[in-house]
């Protein structure tokens, strides 16, 4: 094979990437020429990016490409599916038309969902440091996107951490290929066991610290309730779900290279990252920041599947867990959203009498974050539960079940005003609303074609 | 088959929500949806020839975990697929007295919601809770098998968090977080059984066969308490049981008599379809200590039922006192697969019935307190008096209810406890002895509240039943009756059944 196919055949495996960085950059372009009133037409791009993305990446095949640097497989694709279809939620409930700067909050967007994507596929140190700073920088941007106090205050924690923890990562990625003598997974692999252990370990530890920021797991989640609450509840959404996508399949891929004892520290991240995340979330009484810590708590089920990683059934059902957990919280973040006035709990009573779909689609929500079947959370959880006993970390699971149903308790302090009633109530938002009329319906859907999907992402055969 | 009556009820009620019908549209179309499904449940009846599972369906569902959604039924489930049907039906009737707007139990601030809403999303919920116990008792995979164990405690939360008394929400929230810790352990149990499976399967039927934790004797050990702890919550048994008293006070009456006439029969049909025939070995080594657990259940059930002045509380009490019978007769029944299989398979038969008769019972006798308390307002005892004078039928149909749950001969309870007694007297004969007593107490308890609420100086008028209450609770009395002199129709069905348990715990 010539080098110019080898090359064509590695464009057209990233064709959903390239799509995703053209659509950004004609966005940007086709913004500062539209007329305010026709910048809809942005959005439109994007949507339509996004479902070529999808197509492609059905249609597409996998493999290595560009000697190795980045992975197309099972992973990446599904990454690549869960955020092209949380793109256009997020665009669904953000309220976005007719803002004077609607193309940026698109083109932003799109470049943080292409960051996540590419944070998947990353199989090289250098693109995930890349790829880490892809998904981040858009993400301060969005963060303060309203120019207003909270909003500029979360910007620059969120910026600040993500700083701290990037140039730990840079350090890391250092350590690591100096180590290794290479950047690229698979030298790493084959060359870290004969490296000096005490330089693999603190760059392994440090660039595991840039990818816990990411995911929002202890100890680099910080910023989660403080960005949530202080940012557009869609903007809230964003970041608590599309990266965290891209960062959880990085860890998973990270991790599996390196020639160390990590599941035990994995799955003690793991249960503190649920455990604080729970207890964090207990007596919350603005929703977004309860909504954040439920999204910490998440994460440590994840990474639970990541600690498993040597069961059969881990990828697998990490990967169904996340479809599941995006469609999940981002129909959880649409209520917030079809509702701006309502930030405490007590704000949601009278939901029931006055919007009784949304109430349902909240509660399915939220019970389906807790895990109550047959919703996809469920199906995760009992694969990734599964998995983890499999890989002999009984402990961990029954850790995780006692967060489960401490969990039920404050999801559970949202939905008791919820069914109360009251006598008037704000009008929520039509497209935010439908939003999550979709989304409701699509988070039991997945537990439903748990089958097909666990065989569509689980090995070949 | 098994498909349509599992999921004739939720459709009918996604067609309420959806098409926004009336309120006489949502009562008439409830009842007719339950009584279909009661007919359905009655021609699976007669169509059944046991032993073994019939009207299997078997589909592929999650292959990558073996997990299908396969169902069917045999002698042990379906009695509790007709008294759900029943005793759903009777709530359908029961709840034909409710106006749009509730009966007046709702929370007292805050307007009341537009009639026709409130009682469809309660008929809804219902059609619901019937689509899920009814899955429950059919489905023969374990995933399905928590999907519907877990919804039903979702459903049951809204009911009593949505139409209960004052504390509802309270009593809601702590029943939700104890029934969810229960239904979690179950869940790590069956995680447990499946990968202890080779290959590995949540297929109760293959499952079964294999007996996979034969031999291995702490896991199989830690795997029965996962499961035994998860089930006996559900039930309840003492000391699991103090979700039970305020969850049953607070519910609205149609609530309570789902929640104890069918629900608690969910943890005690896991003991007989899943600890038991998965996990013999383990079940027969721990047998002692479900007895031990039964009789305490049995007792401390009865003595605190004694002691409440709360009618609907009391009532309550008994159930845990019912249900300790039930939990008594499968730990007997582990004791003694191997010496006296005729005890064995007589303790089974008795749990099963048990289950039966104390559905019927109990459900109508909180259908009776919810009239009490729509009555008087309250379920206090002391508040009653002569009630029988004014209101012949209610006191009528109460001592009738009364009489069967302490276990009078002529009533199913009498048949249920003598089998279960007899067949548990050769295993433990000092429990079975204890728990006698519990049936003297349970006399004491139900004619002096008789005594207090229908006999004596009237105080304050009562009004008798109407039509539509005394039509919901009097077939359930009927049938409790019919159970009771002919009782054969019903053991002709769970015998068999038994006998297969038994041969399977043998093992």
């Amino acid at each position: 094979m010539n080098a110019g196919l080898d090359m064509a055949t590695d464009l057209g495996r990233l064709l959903p990437e390239i799509i995703l960085a053209c659509a950004s950059v004609v966005g940007l372009l086709l913004g500062s020429f539209l007329p305010r009133h026709r910048q809809w037409v942005v959005r439109v791009l994007a949507v339509v990016a996004c479902v070529a993305s999808l197509v492609w990446t059905v249609t597409g095949g996998t493999g290595m490409v560009f000697a190795d640097t980045y992975a197309v497989d099972t992973a990446t694709n599904t990454t690549r599916i869960v955020v092209c279809v949380s793109v256009p939620l997020v665009l669904a409930m953000a309220r976005i038309g007719g803002h004077a700067r609607e193309t940026e909050f698109v083109v932003l967007l799109l470049l943080a969902a292409l960051g996540a994507v590419v944070l998947a596929g990353a199989n090289d140190l250098l693109l995930l440091a890349a790829a880490y700073l892809l998904a981040s920088v858009p993400l301060y941007a969005l963060t303060g996107f309203a120019k207003d106090g909270p909003g500029t205050e979360a910007s620059l924690k969120f910026y600040l951490l993500g700083a701290l923890l990037g140039t730990t990562m840079l350090f890391g990625v250092m350590l690591l290929a100096g180590a290794g003598r290479g950047s690229d997974y698979p030298t790493l692999h084959h060359m870290l066991p004969g490296a000096p252990a005490a330089a693999v370990a603190v760059g392994a530890v440090a660039v595991l610290g840039g990818l816990v920021f990411k995911a929002g797991a202890v100890p680099g989640h910080f910023w989660v309730p403080d960005v949530t609450e202080g940012t557009h509840p869609a903007v809230g959404a964003t970041v608590t779900t599309i990266p965290k996508i891209g960062a959880v399949v990085a860890i998973h891929r990270f991790v599996t290279v390196l020639p160390l004892n990590w599941p035990l520290l994995i799955a003690v991240l793991a249960a503190a990252t649920m455990t604080l995340g729970n207890l964090a979330a207990f007596f919350q009484r603005d929703v977004r920041r309860l909504l954040a810590y439920s999204t910490i708590s998440q994460v440590g089920y994840l990474l639970m599947a990541v600690a498993a990683a040597r069961a059969s059934l881990a990828l697998p059902s990490l990967l169904l867990y996340l479809a599941a957990y995006a469609v999940t919280n981002l129909g959880a973040f649409a209520v917030v959203c079809a509702l701006p006035r309502a930030r405490t709990l007590d704000d949601y009573a009278g939901l029931r009498g006055h919007r009784p779909w949304l109430a349902v689609s909240l509660a399915v929500c939220l019970l389906g974050l807790v895990g109550t079947p047959p919703t996809g959370v469920f199906a995760g959880k009992l694969t990734i539960f599964t998995a983890t006993f499999d890989a002999g970390l009984g402990w961990l699971v029954v850790v995780a079940a006692v967060n489960t149903v401490a969990s039920l308790f404050y999801y559970l302090r949202w939905l008791v005003p919820a069914l109360r009633t009251r006598d008037e109530f704000p009008r929520p938002d039509r497209a935010a609303s439908l939003t999550a009329y979709l989304a409701a319906p699509a988070s039991v859907l997945v537990g439903l074609l748990a089958g097909p999907i666990l065989a569509l992402t689980g090995p070949a055969g | 088959m098994l498909s349509i009556v599992v999921f004739l009820p939720v459709a009918v009620a996604v067609a309420l929500l959806v098409a926004k019908a009336g309120d006489a549209v949502v009562r008439w179309a409830w009842v007719g949806a339950s009584a279909v499904e009661l007919v359905l449940v009655v021609v699976l009846w007669l169509g059944y020839d046991g032993p073994g599972y019939g009207y299997e369906v078997n589909r592929r569902w999650i292959p990558t975990v073996s997990s299908g959604y396969h169902l069917g039924v045999d002698g042990l489930s379906l009695p509790l697929v007709a008294v759900t049907a029943v005793l759903f039906l009777a709530c359908a009737i029961y709840a034909l007295r409710r106006t749009g707007s509730g009966t007046g139990r709702e929370a007292p601030s805050g307007p009341r919601q537009p009639d026709n809403d409130r009682i469809r999303s309660f008929a809804a919920l219902f059609l619901f809770l019937e689509t899920v116990c009814m899955g429950v008792f059919v489905s023969l995979d374990l995933v399905l098998f928590f999907v519907f164990f877990d919804l039903s405690i979702v459903g049951m939360y809204f009911v009593i968090a949505g139409w209960g008394h004052r504390n509802a929400a309270r009593a809601a929230l702590q029943f939700f977080l104890y029934t969810f810790l229960g239904s979690l352990a179950l869940l790590l149990g069956f995680i447990g059984l499946y990968l202890a499976a080779a290959p590995h399967t949540f297929d109760m039927v293959q499952l079964t066969a294999q007996n996979p934790l034969q031999g291995k004797g702490t896991v199989a050990t830690l795997v029965l308490v996962a499961i035994g702890v998860g089930l006996a919550i559900k039930t309840p048994t003492v000391p699991f049981h103090t979700w039970l008293p305020p969850a049953h006070t607070e519910a609205p009456a149609e609530g309570s008599a789902i929640l104890a006439g069918v629900l608690l029969k969910l943890g005690t049909y896991g003991f007989v379809r899943i600890a038991m025939p998965m996990l013999p070995d383990a079940w027969r080594d721990w047998a002692g200590v479900v007895v031990a657990v039964g009789v305490v259940s049995v007792l401390y059930g009865a003595l605190v039922a004694l002691a409440q002045r709360d009618f609907k509380r009391m009532v309550a009490y008994t159930s845990v006192n019912h249900m300790g019978y039930v939990v008594l007769a499968v730990g007997a029944a582990g004791l003694l697969s191997t010496s006296d299989p005729l005890a064995h398979d007589l303790a089974v038969a008795g749990a099963v019935t048990q289950m039966v008769s104390h559905g019927l019972i109990t459900g109508a006798l909180f259908l009776l307190a919810g009239v009490l308390y729509e009555r008087g307002g309250t379920y206090d005892l002391d508040a009653y008096g002569g009630i029988a004078a004014g209101a012949p039928r209610f006191a009528g149909l109460t001592a009738v209810a009364a009489f069967a749950s302490l276990g009078l001969p002529g009533f199913s309870g009498f048949v249920a406890e003598f089998q279960i007694l007899t067949g548990s007297l050769p295993g433990a004969p000092v429990a079975t002895a204890l728990a006698f007593l519990g049936i003297l107490v349970t006399a004491a308890l139900f004619l002096r509240a008789y005594q207090r609420l229908f006999l004596g100086e009237p105080a304050g008028g009562v009004g008798d039943l109407t039509v539509t209450e005394t039509l919901s609770i009097a077939p359930l009395m009927a049938l409790a009756v019919v159970l009771g002199l002919f009782p054969r129709f019903l053991l002709d069905l769970v015998e068999p059944a038994a006998r297969v348990l038994g041969t399977l715990v043998r093992r």
